[in-house]
């Protein structure tokens, strides 16, 4: 086992704040193809922490885990891009809030 | 081996009953009336060869099962029909009498609509009746007694159009389920104690293991008679009987008069051996009897309506037959059954012919004069009435005589017995000779419009010819049934003519007050004195005013006090619950997928928090 060349809080600390930034940015942009690549961040975080954890303790657990959410990543995008087609086609405008016809 | 062919008594009106509600009423009217006549004729046929070949081979109880109806944990009631001497004289009834009203209706009831319903209701009416009295088992006796009971109740109300009918056929039908009711309890009683509903092996086991006034007997016994005293109409059940005549007057005339009312009758006797092994039971039948008899005959005298007076007149004859069974004159008791089967059907339909003829005119102060213009309707009620008044020679005299002369024998005060059922008697040919001479005599006030066709004045006269012969011949069937051994002959001294005389004087003081009018009776049942006695018994000695407070009354304001329904608010409080609660949750429902997405973040952090620090 080779010592780590970044020890891995730092990976960790970069990890916590990707989600950050992908979680605030969902929470903060309207339009639709924002809220995408937010939530792409995100996921890429979640990555980003099993591929350390995996290499610290030298476990390919955490690769596989990663192939998990690329492939989750992709399919994600696929229905999402579909929805987005879609709200384009009907109401011509990206705004997320705008859609909300299922209040309580 | 003919004998087989019981099986087809019951089935044919099953079978008429079905094509007639198969086809809806989409037949023409002639069709209808064959189908339904011809399936009643044949099962009287069936009834005939069945019957002879049963008292050929020396009136032995035969057996037939159809059927093995249900097995459950040693319950096993099997579809049997069970023929002796007394079912014999029942079905001879039914099926008789039955048929020659069916003929009898396919005349009077062509001018109405629902012929076919009618038809199909009267054919599902004489099925269930058979079932009544060819079930070996109680229970299919009680699926016949509630079948009779359901046609009653559609037959009733079988001129829907009118609120009023279909009150009278409510109330029929409440008023006889209190008694079935009772009924019900003392067969699940004789079910626990003696573990089979089989009428043969209730009666052995029953001799076999109770003594004599065994309590738990006189139980089942009153509890059935219950439902006797129900379905026949007596003190207290009776009630429902007068207003049953708001359905066509054939109906009154086989179910309320000849065949389903006698059913209580048939019930007693069939299970006299309850009744034997309890003397108190057996004296309460007597007792119910003879008051119901007392009190209906007083009310006929005051009826102004034709079919009133006969309603009435039919409780007090059953009335007899009750106390011909209390007093031991079990086999009178159904050789009245069968003479009164025939007088009262020819009754009510010679008033229905004279009915029709008047344009449903059922007052008797609005006829009168009608016997030279209505001459078969005429001499069919004056046999029918002297039938009925019990004049010698007649069908009734020697039935009601034998009663009589029995009573007068009864150990527990025999004597009066004899007394009320005599001035009971003497009232009957009062009150008949009221209705002949008003009707029939006097002035005349309408003009009459005779429709009858042969098919209606042949009956009239068949069942003339028996209600004046039928009781000459005894009924010999029934000696190897009940208990008495048939009818007893050895009747002497004064009282036989005692007896004999008391309509005979009935029908010259009936003469006196209304043929020559030597008093004005009715100006003088309406006077001042006698007003309100008259306005009682003319109400059915105040029973019906009496259950409307003591019963009717009460369950309304009951009704009124529960109509938003006590129980309900409890469910209704846990809807209002979850709606408010769930007015407070949709709050949060926005719509706005942001939202959705902090609150997300948020609750995660609350669960992290709690994950770390507690």
């Amino acid at each position: 086992m080779t010592a780590a060349i970044v020890p891995i809080e730092h990976v960790l600390l970069l990890a916590v704040v990707l989600f950050l930034i992908g979680f605030v940015g969902v929470l903060v942009r309207r339009n639709i193809i924002f809220l995408l690549m937010s939530l792409e961040i995100m996921m890429n975080a979640c990555g980003l922490a099993f591929v350390a954890a995996g290499a610290r303790w030298g476990d390919p657990d955490g690769q596989v885990m990663f192939m998990l959410i690329l492939s989750l990543a992709a399919a994600e995008v696929a229905v999402g891009l579909g929805l987005v087609l879609q709200l384009d086609r009907r109401r011509r405008n990206l705004d997320i809030d705008a859609a909300s016809e299922l209040s309580g | 081996m003919s004998m087989e062919l019981l099986w087809l008594v019951p089935t044919l009106p099953l079978v008429g009953f079905l094509i007639l509600l198969l086809t809806g009423g989409r037949l023409p009217n002639n069709i209808v009336a064959l189908v339904a006549c011809g399936c009643v004729g044949g099962s009287a046929l069936a009834a005939l060869i069945a019957g002879l070949a049963f008292l050929e081979q020396g009136s032995e109880p035969y057996s037939l099962l159809m059927w093995q109806w249900m097995d459950v944990g040693g319950f096993t009631p099997a579809f049997k029909l069970y023929l002796d001497g007394l079912a014999l004289v029942m079905i001879g009834v039914i099926t008789g009498v039955g048929f020659l009203i069916h003929l009898y209706a396919s005349g009077y009831m062509n001018s109405e609509s629902g012929y076919s319903r009618f038809f199909a209701y009267m054919n599902l009416f004489v099925f269930a009746m058979l079932m009544l009295v060819l079930g070996d088992n109680l229970l299919v006796l009680f699926l016949g007694w509630e079948g009779v009971g359901l046609c009653s109740y559609l037959l009733i109300g079988f001129f829907h159009d009118d609120p009023e009918n279909g009150y009278a056929a409510r109330k029929a039908f409440v008023v006889t389920r209190v008694g079935d009711t009772a009924m019900a309890l003392g067969l699940f009683l004789l079910f626990r104690e003696l573990g089979s509903l089989e009428i043969q092996t209730v009666l052995s086991e029953a001799n076999r293991m109770w003594p004599d006034g065994s309590v738990l007997c006189t139980g089942i016994a009153l509890l059935l008679l219950g439902g006797a005293v129900g379905k026949s109409a007596q003190v207290p059940l009776q009630t429902w009987l007068p207003d049953a005549m708001a359905g066509p007057t054939p109906v009154s005339a086989l179910i309320h008069a000849a065949t389903m009312v006698t059913a209580g009758v048939y019930l007693i006797a069939r299970m006299h051996d309850l009744y034997l092994l309890s003397p108190s039971a057996q004296f309460a039948v007597a007792v119910v009897g003879v008051v119901t008899l007392f009190i209906s005959s007083f009310t006929a005298l005051v009826q102004t309506d034709i079919k009133r007076i006969l309603a009435y007149s039919t409780m007090s004859q059953i009335g007899y037959m009750f106390m011909a069974l209390g007093v031991g004159a079990w086999s009178a008791a159904i050789f009245h059954l069968m003479t009164h089967a025939f007088f009262k059907a020819l009754l009510f339909l010679a008033a229905g012919s004279v009915i029709l003829a008047l344009h449903h005119e059922q007052n008797i102060f609005k006829m009168g004069g009608l016997a030279k213009k209505l001459p078969v309707p005429f001499w069919s009620m004056l046999i029918g009435t002297a039938a009925l008044a019990a004049l010698p020679l007649t069908s009734g005299f020697y039935s009601k005589d034998a009663i009589l002369l029995t009573a007068w024998d009864y150990s527990h005060g025999g004597m009066w017995f004899w007394l009320f059922a005599a001035i009971a008697a003497f009232l009957t040919t009062l009150y008949s000779a009221r209705l002949m001479f008003i009707v029939f005599f006097g002035e005349s006030k309408t003009e009459p419009h005779d429709e009858s066709k042969i098919n209606m004045w042949g009956v009239l006269v068949i069942l003339a010819v028996l209600s004046l012969i039928g009781g000459w011949f005894g009924l010999a069937p029934l000696a190897a049934v009940m208990p008495d051994g048939g009818l007893e002959a050895a009747h002497s001294g004064l009282i036989v003519w005692v007896t004999a005389a008391v309509p005979i004087l009935g029908v010259l003081v009936g003469y006196a007050l209304f043929g020559r009018k030597q008093v004005d009776f009715q100006a003088w049942l309406e006077s001042k004195a006698i007003d309100p006695l008259r306005r009682f018994w003319f109400g059915g000695w105040g029973f019906d005013a009496l259950y409307d407070v003591v019963l009717v009354k009460p369950f309304i304001r009951l009704a009124e006090i529960n109509k938003n329904d006590v129980v309900d608010l409890l469910y209704r409080g846990i809807a209002g619950l979850a709606r408010s609660l769930h007015g407070v949750l949709s709050i949060t429902q926005t719509g706005k997928l942001r939202w959705y997405a902090a609150n997300m973040g948020a609750g995660l952090l609350v669960v992290l928090a709690l994950a770390l620090y507690i």
